[in-house]
């Protein structure tokens, strides 16, 4: 299976859905709308493409753009030894993208990273906490505007 | 005069008792940790100078090695560690990210543990290396024996 066979097929599977398909230095790419997400996802869990493995799920944060999350998602099929990108932005005003924990258990941690450094908030997710900040932590300190030598230390600091 | 005769020189014999037997206690959390192992093994063996007893409790060490950067949520810890050790103690910072945050400028890192506890030697470098380790070791054991030494009994008479 050529790279651009899974591009074509969500193509025509989804032509509401995909916004752009591309193969950027070998990567197969795809940029979809952010409610298309849970139609897509089983599709592609299924046969014959069977992406298992979620090998990674982050953020960017553009803030040029007018929607300024962009969410990233790396998917891995076992079967057919093949990868996919999944990309979808997401506005500062309603930063909410559907969970992925029921496909994969491994989203759990990787969607409170995000929502810890981003502020990303992720529908149907069971336990949507800071994963690595404390709990009073102000602010999501991977947003470009957090300011670069702002800290808020936990306990009071001698100088 | 001859009790001022006695009091120098109980107070050099304290430090020179004091300097060859520090207690150390690892406070390893990154990468330096490799380099603090060599140095503490047989290539370089801190043992030379009476420091090779690592005791991993802090109650029973009297110098502490923060090794390694320190996150915002591991200072209270740090702090904590250090409070429990018992007096006389001393701090080295061991590394450029225990010295001052080295190149972890931003919002998780402590920018120098001497902004947590009291730090008397710092030892720079990414990592440094076991020679500047001993180096250092050789200073904090100078500062000992040139600090008037703290007699507990001595402070509660007068």
């Amino acid at each position: 299976m050529e790279e651009t066979a899974i591009l074509d097929a969500l193509k025509e599977r989804f032509p509401k859905g995909v916004v752009e398909a591309s193969v950027p230095l070998g990567d197969a790419t795809v940029v979809i709308r952010r409610d298309a997400l849970l139609a897509i996802i089983p599709f592609l869990k299924e046969k014959p493409y069977e992406f298992a493995v979620l090998l990674d799920l982050t953020c960017v944060d553009y803030p040029e753009r007018a929607e300024r999350f962009e969410m990233v998602y790396h998917l891995f099929s076992l079967v057919t030894n093949k990868r996919l990108r999944i990309k979808l932005s997401v506005p500062e005003s309603a930063a909410v993208v559907d969970s992925l924990v029921r496909f994969w258990k491994n989203a759990d941690w990787l969607e409170r990273e995000v929502f810890d450094m981003f502020g990303v908030r992720f529908a149907g997710h069971p336990n949507l906490r800071r994963l690595f900040m404390n709990d009073d932590f102000e602010g999501h300190p991977l947003r470009k505007d957090y300011p670069l030598r702002k800290r808020q230390p936990m306990i009071q600091l001698r100088k | 005069m001859q009790g001022n005769f006695i009091t120098t020189r109980l107070n050099a014999m304290l430090g020179w008792g004091r300097k060859y037997s520090l207690f150390h206690y690892p406070y390893v959390t990154a990468c330096c940790g490799m380099e603090y192992m060599s140095a503490a093994c047989a290539h370089f063996d801190i043992d030379r100078f009476g420091a090779g007893w690592t005791r991993f409790s802090p109650r029973q060490s009297d110098l502490l090695l923060v090794i390694g950067t320190i996150s915002q949520k591991q200072a209270p810890v740090l702090r904590t560690v250090y409070d429990q050790m018992t007096e006389p103690k001393w701090v080295i910072a061991f590394g450029a990210c225990a010295v001052s945050g080295g190149i972890y400028d931003n919002y998780a890192v402590v920018q120098g543990v001497d902004q947590v506890i009291p730090v008397d030697i710092f030892i720079p470098g990414c990592p440094p290396r076991p020679e500047m380790v001993l180096d250092g070791l050789l200073k904090l054991q100078d500062k000992i024996q040139k600090t008037k030494q703290d007699w507990r009994w001595k402070k509660q008479q007068s």
